[in-house]
């Protein structure tokens, strides 16, 4: 009894101290867990500001003509080499007949983007009947003048500190009063190839060469690794082979993907004389990527499957192979796609292995088959985000939104596939 | 236990006069009764419920609880339990899997906070101090009243540091030689000190499942608690260890409380001074351990006892 | 004929050849009502016969196509004039370059001259025949195996076991598919480094503490003789690495503490799938992420307390990378948390701890192997990161311990090594394997050892 009163007082006169520790320990978990929390809203608040002027673009209005002489002349049509920037420009000094002199000229040129001479040429291509007319065009503006609209350029700073002359923003007003300028959807970003000019610069290119990459990914890893892993659930033998097949499968699925970039760089390359920079590389590297994360879903989806299945079919005098295929694939399948959908998240969003076999080229053209030129979505963004000019971190920013709104919709996907199968047996 | 059976068991209830009855815990609309007990219809007939038979009260009463309910999210566990245990005794706890008798063990050292769905209402005093009280530590109330689980859990630390955890963590010992003494001690009361003397430094994890428990129960005791509640001790262990334990018992019920849940009726005969019968969450029967076994009043009791349900 | 119609033809022909297969089975045994007295299903008998076609004629067609450019390369240089046979390799590589951009129609380097013209003929006419032949070969050796396979039908042809043995084939062939990958890596690394080692000494290269990889390409040159010292390159990593997990296992481990003991249901469930998000971030997103706003705001709250930061400091990469490896740190420390038995937490509560005693003094010692395997997972994915640290930490390999420096890592010259236009042979593009070679070695020695170890902890609970 004594004993036991005097122990009481001792643990009491701990108590505060010890409460006061496991307070704090408490509140570091929740800052911690905090931590990675208020990131990811610093992380998304900053990148929906930074994209969302991409989305719009700014656009000038001019009268141009389809001048005769200068498109067909002599009744020669000459798409290729007729000078169409001429066109625009003459049509913007119609605008401000009163700027004279080469180099204010030159500052006036600079207003609108090198992309309206483009765009005269793909509407005469596509209507010729429009040679000799006068038409009003909408066409973009160049980077500047869409970074001055959007308030990224500060008009109160000296002249010469900024982009943008003094005579060229009383232009930019001059245009805005007669309601030649405006921003409208920026259709470029989605239906444009890379350009150097930011204003004309898209994502389409790199969308489709991520599709083309994926296209061969998905072809290859999904059947090797079901296979694999339904060779290695269901008929391997314990022994030093698949015990090494095992360690091998976790350990790629840890190796740095950029070690993958050098195996492809190494053998499809150099060694197979596979095209660089094609879709068909990226997708080969790609696939041997993510064949773990598909190997090791699969093998959990057919463990999955409860073994009163097989032997019931056994039973009913099936052979291994037919139970496998019959009875076990069809219910561990749902569990097989969400690990390749998971699988082909992780291929869209990588990147440094791609930078080994040539897909950063600076690829204007949108790609249109399996061995073109092309580069990936995460490359592209790699790209822009190099890029000095101000205009290409929105579009940047853009880019990215496009790329995790695409893993978002993939991600749900799986969630949505693995939600339905929870209730099976 | 099947509904039937509890229907059917409930009418046989019926033709005691003046005893309670049971309900079946899932049944709808239990309603609360002048003296604690509930009234539940089942097939059209009333029955009284939750009145204890036999001496829940005793004289000295050092832990006391009143009408105990604990949920655990819509199952209720625990219904209207009332018990004093007094400072020198041996309790077993007895009754069917899922009675709820490990549960009413976990409420007297708050064991059951841990569990998130767990609610609990009622009263319980330890030495007349509400252990449900706001000012009331958890971990104070844990030095005072040790716990001895169902399947040996030493610590994966040496022999010596599982024994030394608790007077460590609550600051019972100012220097090293004085932890050493409680260390020894306890080993000693344990009765494990002869075995390990000379291995205090090996993890506590290579002992045999006996020498575990009672290194489990040093452990407890190093801690110099009051009341020591066992949960099932002996259920891991093979005849020897379980007897070794039940000597151990013995002993320390010289100077500890000792509230023990035991699946076994040979070891609650042994080691007990008074048996409390628990049958689906409600108290049935309390009563000294010769009169429970030779003479139980209730026919539930009865029943376990000659084996009728398990 | 293009060897994409050829497998079109291929599978139209396999197609065929399984109803043959099945009719001739039926047929055999005298209609389908007799279909016990066959050894297997029809349908077996047809998938016998197709593969009979397919594989041979597909052997032969991946063999063919795999060496057909080295074959007609080899035939074009054997037709040239003998000045051209003398021409260094580099040289005639780029001239073979011409002949098949020009054969293709793309643009070439320089101007066309009829010997090249000549030799881009000459390719396309060996082209025009190689792919004759190979049709002609493939089919028939297709149409050979099929015939001979529904020739050997018979009512007692075990067709299932030999179509199920083909099968598995397979499988065991997709399964070793992970051995070669690793076999690949190991070998195209290798033998590159290997090389590159026969220029510099290995001695130098693992203990020089200068790295400037510009080689001379003309031997006039000044001062561009190149040296391959990765010292710095090895400590630049070991700092950013250092600064990741300085954030991300205190970080990690503390919310994986926080989740599995004090969090409500609620909150678990909204703070794991967010954590998830944090983990299916690309890479190279937290790499703009890093280089655009967090290097400058380093930079800016460096300067506010006057150290001198550099814009591509290694402590904004690190940063960003130590918060990319959270969450992969919590779930493997939440995993570990989680196979230590309950009855150890129950043990120590019991006796009378606080929660954080508890946690501090039983559950983490005990889930200490498993989370020092997860910390060696972790580590290895921070040494291997790639695309933050291209876009957010510098190209100077400068040897210092100070975050707010400037550093570059292995990855890092990895990528400037090898983007853009190489040579083969030259030390700097070689360099590029020898760094992944170390790369690789490094982080293979981590993941056995960290898989190892949460392996075997897994199993000590289980």
């Amino acid at each position: 009894m004594e004993s036991s009163q005097i122990t009481r007082r001792k643990v009491e006169a701990g108590l505060p101290r010890r409460r006061r520790r496991e307070f704090l320990f408490q509140l570091a978990g929740m800052l911690a867990t905090t931590v990675g929390i208020v990131f990811l809203g610093v992380f998304f608040a900053d990148l929906f500001v930074k994209s969302s002027t991409a989305f719009v673009q700014t656009f000038v209005k001019l009268d141009v003509e389809f001048t005769e002489n200068v498109i067909a002349p002599g009744g020669e049509w000459d798409l290729t080499y007729a000078d169409f920037d001429g066109l625009v420009r003459s049509a913007l000094r119609s605008e401000f007949p009163g700027v004279s002199g080469r180099s204010e000229r030159r500052e006036l040129n600079r207003l609108v983007s090198v992309g309206a001479g483009y765009q005269m040429r793909d509407m005469i291509e596509a209507d010729p009947k429009l040679l000799g007319a006068r038409e009003s065009l909408w066409v973009p503006a160049s980077s500047i003048v869409d970074m001055y609209i959007k308030g990224n350029i500060d008009a109160s700073l000296e002249e010469s500190l900024r982009p943008l002359s003094d005579k060229q923003l009383s232009w930019i007003q001059k245009l805005q009063d007669s309601g030649r300028l405006e921003t409208r959807f920026n259709s470029a970003l989605f239906s444009n190839g890379d350009s150097r000019e930011p204003e004309l610069a898209g994502i389409k290119g790199a969308l489709m060469g991520s599709f083309y990459m994926l296209i061969v990914t998905v072809l290859l890893a999904f059947p090797i690794g079901v296979a694999a892993a339904i060779y290695l659930e269901e008929f391997a033998p314990r022994n030093r082979w698949s015990d090494l097949i095992e360690v091998n499968i976790n350990n790629l699925a840890a190796v740095p993907s950029i070690v993958f970039g050098l195996l492809g760089l190494a053998v499809f390359i150099n060694w197979m004389a596979i095209p660089r920079s094609a879709p068909l590389v990226g997708g080969l590297v790609l696939s041997l990527l993510t064949l773990p994360v598909i190997i090791i879903a699969s093998r959990a989806a057919i463990k999955a499957v409860p073994p009163s299945i097989r032997e019931a079919a056994l039973g009913l005098g099936a052979s291994k192979m037919q139970v496998v295929f019959h009875h076990v694939m069809p219910l561990a399948l749902p569990g097989m796609l969400t690990g390749t959908i998971i699988g082909m998240s992780r291929a869209l969003g990588e990147s440094a292995p791609l930078l080994m076999i040539g897909m950063v080229a600076f690829i204007v053209d949108v790609p249109g088959g399996f061995s073109d030129p092309a580069t990936a979505l995460p490359v592209q963004i790699y790209l822009w985000a190099d890029s000095p000019e101000r205009a290409f971190a929105e579009r940047t920013s853009a880019a990215i939104v496009v790329l995790l709104g695409f893993l978002l919709l993939m991600n749900l996907t799986a969630v949505i596939i693995r939600k339905r199968m929870e209730k099976k047996w | 236990m099947t509904m039937a059976e509890m229907t059917e068991a409930n009418g046989s209830e019926e033709q005691l006069p003046g005893n309670a009855g049971l309900g079946v815990t899932k049944m709808p609309g239990p309603k609360q009764t002048a003296n604690g007990g509930s009234a539940v219809a089942v097939a059209g007939q009333h029955i009284e419920l939750g009145q204890t038979i036999g001496d829940f009260r005793c004289e000295n009463p050092y832990i006391v609880a009143e009408n105990v309910n604990v949920h655990y999210g819509d199952n209720h566990a625990i219904k209207n339990v009332t018990l004093e245990i007094s400072k020198q005794e041996v309790i077993a706890l007895i009754g069917p899997s899922g009675c709820g008798k490990s549960t009413f063990l976990r409420c007297l050292n708050r064991m059951n906070d841990t569990i998130e769905s767990a609610r609990i209402t009622g009263k319980i005093t330890l030495g007349g101090q509400d252990i449900y009280g706001k000012d009331l530590d958890p971990v104070a109330l844990r030095a005072r009243v040790g716990m001895v689980f169902q399947k040996p859990n030493p610590f994966p630390k040496s022999i010596y540091d599982n024994v030394a955890y608790g007077p460590r963590i609550h600051g019972l010992a100012t220097d090293r030689a004085e932890l050493d003494d409680i260390v020894h001690t306890s080993l000693e009361r344990a009765g494990l000190l002869k075995e390990v003397k000379d291995r205090l430094e090996e993890p506590g994890t290579g002992l045999s499942g006996g020498q575990q428990q009672r290194l489990c129960i040093a452990r407890t005791i190093a801690v110099n608690p009051e009341v020591i509640l066992m949960d099932e001790p002996c259920s891991a262990l093979d005849p020897i260890a379980t007897a070794r334990i039940e000597d151990l018992m013995d002993e320390l019920s010289q100077d500890y409380a000792i509230v023990i849940v035991t699946h076994s009726m040979q070891q609650a005969a042994r080691v007990s001074k008074r048996v409390a019968y628990f049958h689906l969450g409600l108290l049935v029967e309390v009563d000294e351990t010769d009169r429970i076994f030779t003479n139980p009043q209730h026919k539930l009791t009865e029943d376990y006892i000659t084996g009728r349900i398990g | 004929m293009q060897s994409t119609t050829l497998i079109l033809i291929l599978a139209a022909m396999s197609v065929v050849a399984f109803y043959a297969g099945r009719r001739r089975s039926v047929a055999l045994v005298g209609g389908p009502r007799q279909g016990s007295v066959l050894h297997s299903l029809p349908g077996y008998y047809g998938y016998f016969t197709a593969i009979w076609l397919l594989l041979p004629a597909l052997g032969v067609l991946l063999l063919w196509l795999f060496l057909e450019p080295t074959v007609i390369v080899a035939l074009v240089v054997r037709g040239l004039p003998e000045t051209y046979q003398s021409l260094s390799a580099g040289e005639l590589n780029l001239f073979v370059n011409n002949v098949q951009n020009l054969a293709a129609g793309d643009a070439i380097s320089g101007e066309s001259d009829a010997v090249l013209s000549d030799a881009a003929a000459r390719f396309l006419a060996y082209t025009a025949t190689s792919r004759r032949l190979l049709a002609t070969l493939a089919l028939g050796l297709g149409g050979l195996g099929g015939t001979i396979a529904w020739r050997r039908i018979r009512p007692d042809l075990r067709a299932r076991n030999r179509v199920e043995q083909i099968i598995l084939l397979g499988l065991i062939a997709a399964s070793s598919i992970a051995i070669f990958t690793t076999i690949g890596i190991v070998l195209s690394v290798l033998f590159e480094a290997i090389r590159f080692f026969q220029k510099v000494p290995v001695t130098e290269f693992l203990f020089g503490l200068n790295w400037s990889p510009q080689t001379a390409i003309r031997a006039d040159q000044v001062g561009s003789s190149g040296s391959f010292g990765a010292v710095p390159l090895f400590t630049g990593t070991l700092l950013i690495t250092g600064i990741a997990m300085f954030v991300a296992v205190p970080v990690g481990l503390m919310t994986a503490i926080f989740l599995a003991e004090y969090s409500s249901q609620r909150i678990r469930d909204v703070a794991k799938p967010l954590l998830e998000v944090l983990a299916g971030i690309p890479t190279v997103v937290y790499g703009f992420f890093a280089a655009l706003t967090v290097a400058p705001w380093v930079r800016r709250a460096g300067e506010s307390f006057g150290f001198d930061v550099a814009s591509e400091s290694a402590l904004a990469a690190g940063l960003v990378m130590g918060i990319m490896i959270i969450p992969l740190v919590s779930s493997l420390a939440d995993d570990a948390i989680n196979a230590v038995p309950v009855a150890m937490r129950d043990g120590a509560l019991g006796l009378g701890s606080t929660r954080s005693e508890t946690m501090t003094r039983v559950i983490l010692p005990a889930a200490l192997p498993g989370i020092v395997g997860g910390i060696l997972l972790a580590v290895s994915r921070a040494i291997g990161e790639t695309m933050i640290v291209v876009m957010a930490a510098g190209l100077a390999a400068n040897l210092t311990a100070n975050p707010f420096a400037a550093v570059t890592t292995v990855t890092v010259q990895i990528v400037t090594l090898l983007v853009g236009d190489q040579e083969f042979d030259s030390a700097k593009t070689l360099a590029a394997f020898a760094l992944g070679l170390m790369l690789f070695v490094v982080t293979l020695c981590l993941n056995v050892v960290g898989l190892h170890v949460v392996r075997k902890y897994r199993e000590q609970y289980d």
